[in-house]
C-alpha cells in the first residue's frame, strides 16, 4: 500500500491526528482488563497484516512529521543523540539492519544499493539519496547512529553487553516517556531502571536481563509498554518537563477527550551482528481518549484499567492527579459487559456500548 | 524450539590441518549470504550419526565481515563420544548439514586499547576470527600462542606470515612456555586479556592475573567442553512426565531431546546457563562438569547443567 503522509505538529498547534487506518491498527496494550508488570515478550517476527506488528520496523503515517520533529529537538538539544567511543561499531550495526529491513519490508518508498562497501541509500518519502563507504565515517553527515534513526521513528538504545550485564552506551531518544540519555548514558540496566517502582521487588529486571542477554542474532523479540501524556507530545522529557509538565494541569472535563492521550511503546530488541550490542527501539504511538472510546473493547477495558491500577504504577506514570478526572470521562463509555481476550479491536463481534 | 535459528548449508571445504585437526567450509545450500558475526561467536553443528543426533559448538574462525562462507576446525578427540569422529570420517564435501546462527559468548570489549590474546591448542580458533575483525577495525593486538609440537601448530604459518610482530609461538615439547607474570606486567593500561584453552591454561591466566591486580571485567575466557561419556543412568522427567534412560555416549540433555522433551540450550558446553535444570528428587552423586554453577550451588543437590553434567545412583528427578 501507499501511505500518505500527513503534515502535522506535535507541539504549539499540535495538529497531529490519526486516521482511521492508523486508529485501527493502534497497538492497544491490555491484552486484559487490568494490568500489572511483567516481562511480557514475544519473538518479533511478523504479525498480522497491516498491525504495527507486521514490519521489522513500522513506517506509517506519521513518519515525515515525527522526523521533522526529531530534527528540532536535535537543533535544540544535540545531546539527545550520543555514543560512547566503542559504540561506532554497534551503530553501523543499527543503520544496517535498519537500511536492509526497511529496502525488503518497503520498496516502494526505501532502496539500498550495495557495491562491496560503496552503498547508495535512497528515502524517498524524505528526498534523501546519499552514496557513502560502510564503515567509513567521513563519507556520512553525522555517525551512522544518528545518520540512520534521523531517518526512523522510535527513540534507539543501543546497549553494549558485557561482565554479565547490558550498558547504555549509544542511543538518539527524542520521543522518551520522561527519561534522559544524557543522564543515562554509561550505566548499567540495574542502574537505569533503578526509579522504576515495584518491578525491583518482584524480581522482573533480573529476569528482564536475563532474557535480553540470550537474545540472539536472527531471533529479536518485542513487548508493549505504555504511560498517559496529555496532548500529543513526543517529547516528554527530563529536559523540558518545564514546558510540557505543566500542560497536565490544564485538563477539564470539556478537552479530556481530545487532549488526554494513551502512549503505548512498541519496544523490540535485536541482537546486532558485528558489535554483539543490543539495539532496543523504542516506537511511541499516540491515540487520544476520544479516538480510543469508538473502539467499544477499549472504552470498557481502559476503564477498568485505570480505574484498578495501583496508585504507585499511577504515580510513576504521572497521572495519580488526573486520575479522578480520567475515570469520570472513561466511565462513560464502561457498560459491565465482558470483554474478549486479547488487545485487538474485535470490531466485528464486540457489542457496541449499551448505555 | 530451542537453541538459536538454523541455517542450511553445505559442506564445500575438508582440509586436513595437521594429524589431528580438519578444517571445514560451509556455504549456504540457497547461496545466499550467512550472517555476518563478532569475533569469537560459535555455531553449533547438527550432526546426524545413524540414531543419534549430536549437537557440538564450534568457533567460528573466519573473517566476521565474509557473508559467503563460514569455517570451522575440529580437533579429533578419539576417547570423547564420537561427534569429533563423525566430522573426521563422515562428513564427506557436497553434504548438506544444519548449523545455528552466530552466537557469542566471548566477544571482544571494544573498550580496550589493547587486545592480549593467550591461545593454547585447538583454542586458537575464537582469536582467528578476533583477529581478523580487529585488523578491519584498526584494533591494536598481540597473540600468545602454546602448541604441543610444531607439527600440532595450527594455522602457525599463516600466523607468523601474515602478523609476524603480533605473533608468539611456544611448542612444549622444546620446553617453551609463555612467561605471563612479566607480559602482563608489561601491558600499557586500557589492555584485555582473553584466553581459550584448556581448562588448566584459563585458571592459570585468571588466577595470575588476579594475583597481579588485573580487575576481573579485563580477563575474558572461553572452554567449550565436550560432554564426557560415562556410565548409563535413568532419570525421572517430572513436568513431561516421563522415565528416559541416558546411555553411556549421549548427554543428559541430548536424552532429554531424544525423548521429545523442548529443553532450552545454546553453547551446549556448560559455559552460557541456558539449560540450567532444577533437581526435585536425587539419591546418588552428581558429576557436576559445567563452568555455570557456583560451587555451593553444584554442592546443594538443587541444581544441574544436563548439557555436560551427569549423575549415579538409584533416583534422579528433574524439574523438565
Amino acid at each position: 500500500m501507499t501511505i500518505q503522509f500527513n503534515d502535522e505538529t506535535f507541539r504549539d498547534d499540535y495538529t497531529f491526528r490519526n486516521s482511521d487506518w492508523a486508529l485501527k491498527r493502534f497497538p492497544f496494550p491490555f491484552h486484559e482488563d487490568s494490568y500489572m508488570y511483567s516481562v511480557n515478550m514475544e519473538q518479533h517476527r511478523g504479525g498480522p497484516e497491516g498491525s504495527v506488528y507486521e514490519k521489522r520496523f513500522d513506517v506509517d503515517e506519521h513518519y515525515v512529521s515525527e522526523m521533522r520533529d526529531r530534527a528540532q529537538v536535535l537543533s535544540e538539544d544535540p545531546l539527545r543523540c550520543q555514543s560512547l567511543p566503542h559504540m561506532t561499531l554497534a551503530g553501523w550495526d543499527v543503520l544496517e539492519l535498519i537500511m536492509v529491513s526497511k529496502s525488503e519490508d518497503y520498496p516502494d518508498l526505501f532502496e539500498l544499493h550495495r557495491d562491496g562497501n560503496r552503498w547508495r541509500w535512497i528515502n524517498k518519502p524524505l528526498g534523501i539519496d546519499d552514496t557513502f563507504t560502510f564503515l567509513d565515517e567521513a563519507t556520512l553527515p553525522y555517525g551512522p547512529l544518528e545518520y540512520i534513526t534521523r531517518q526512523t521513528q522510535g527513540d534507539f538504545a543501543v546497549l553494549d553487553q558485557r561482565d554479565d550485564n547490558l550498558w547504555m552506551d549509544a542511543g538518539m531518544v527524542t520521543t522518551q516517556a520522561d527519561w534522559s540519555l544524557d543522564f543515562d548514558i554509561g550505566m548499567n540496566f540495574f542502574e537505569w531502571h533503578a526509579p522504576v517502582p515495584m518491578a525491583h521487588e518482584k524480581g522482573i529486571f533480573v529476569r528482564a536481563l536475563k532474557f535480553l542477554m540470550n537474545i540472539q542474532q536472527g531471533a529479536p523479540a518485542r513487548r508493549l509498554n505504555w504511560t498517559m501524556t496529555v496532548n500529543p507530545l513526543l517529547d516528554t522529557s527530563p529536559e523540558n518537563y518545564h514546558k510540557w509538565g505543566i500542560q497536565k494541569t490544564t485538563l477539564t472535563p470539556e478537552n479530556i477527550g481530545a487532549k488526554q492521550h494513551l502512549r503505548v511503546e512498541l519496544q523490540t530488541f535485536f541482537r546486532l551482528p558485528r558489535s554483539n550490542a543490543l539495539v532496543f527501539p523504542i516506537r511511541c504511538y499516540l491515540c487520544s481518549f476520544q479516538d480510543l472510546m469508538t473502539v467499544p473493547k477499549w472504552g470498557r477495558r481502559l476503564h477498568r484499567v485505570v480505574r484498578d491500577l495501583p496508585a504507585e504504577l499511577a504515580t510513576y506514570k504521572g497521572f495519580i492527579d488526573n486520575r479522578p478526572l480520567m475515570l469520570d470521562y472513561l466511565s462513560g463509555f464502561d457498560d459491565g459487559l465482558p470483554t474478549s481476550p486479547g488487545i485487538w479491536p474485535d470490531l466485528e463481534t464486540e457489542p457496541p456500548l449499551a448505555k | 524450539m530451542s537453541g538459536a535459528e538454523k541455517i542450511a548449508v553445505k559442506v564445500t571445504e575438508i582440509v586436513p590441518v595437521n594429524d589431528l585437526v580438519t578444517r571445514f567450509r560451509f556455504e549456504r545450500v540457497d547461496g545466499g549470504a550467512l550472517p555476518t558475526f563478532s569475533g569469537g561467536a560459535h555455531t553449533v553443528v547438527e550432526m546426524q550419526d545413524g540414531e543419534i543426533t549430536r549437537l557440538n559448538p564450534y568457533s567460528l574462525m573466519s573473517d566476521p565481515m565474509d557473508p559467503s562462507a563460514y569455517t570451522i576446525s575440529v580437533r579429533r578427540d578419539d576417547k570423547g563420544r564420537g561427534g569429533s569422529l563423525f566430522m573426521h570420517q563422515k562428513v564427506q564435501v557436497g553434504d548438506e548439514m544444519t548449523i545455528s546462527y552466530p552466537v557469542n559468548l566471548f566477544p571482544l570489549d571494544l573498550r580496550a586499547k589493547k587486545h592480549l590474546f593467550l591461545a593454547g591448542g585447538i583454542g586458537i580458533t575464537p582469536f582467528l576470527a578476533q583477529i581478523k575483525q580487529l585488523e578491519r577495525l584498526g584494533g591494536h593486538w598481540e597473540l600468545h600462542y602454546a602448541c604441543r609440537t610444531p607439527a600440532l601448530g595450527s594455522y602457525v604459518d599463516e600466523l607468523t606470515a601474515h602478523h609476524p610482530n603480533e605473533t608468539h609461538v611456544y611448542y612444549d615439547d622444546q620446553d617453551q612456555a609463555i612467561d605471563l607474570k612479566n607480559l602482563l606486567d608489561g601491558q600499557p593500561l586500557g589492555t584485555h586479556v582473553y584466553v581459550c584453552g584448556p581448562k588448566g591454561m584459563i585458571d592459570w591466566v585468571r588466577s595470575t592475573a588476579q594475583a597481579e591486580g588485573w580487575p576481573r571485567e579485563m580477563v575474558h575466557y572461553e572452554e567449550f567442553l565436550a560432554p564426557q561419556p560415562g556410565k548409563p543412568f535413568e532419570v525421572k522427567l517430572a513436568v513431561s512426565n516421563k522415565v528416559i534412560a541416558v546411555g553411556e555416549h549421549e548427554s543428559l540433555l541430548e536424552a532429554i531431546e531424544r525423548a521429545g522433551v523442548d529443553a532450552p540450550y545454546l553453547c551446549r558446553g556448560g559455559a552460557c546457563g541456558q539449560c540450567e535444570t532444577d533437581v526435585i528428587d536425587y539419591a546418588g552423586k552428581f558429576i557436576h562438569r559445567d563452568h555455570w554453577l557456583e560451587e555451593e550451588q553444584q554442592a546443594s543437590g538443587k541444581k544441574i547443567m544436563p548439557c555436560v553434567s551427569r549423575f549415579e545412583g538409584r533416583t534422579l528427578v528433574l524439574d523438565r
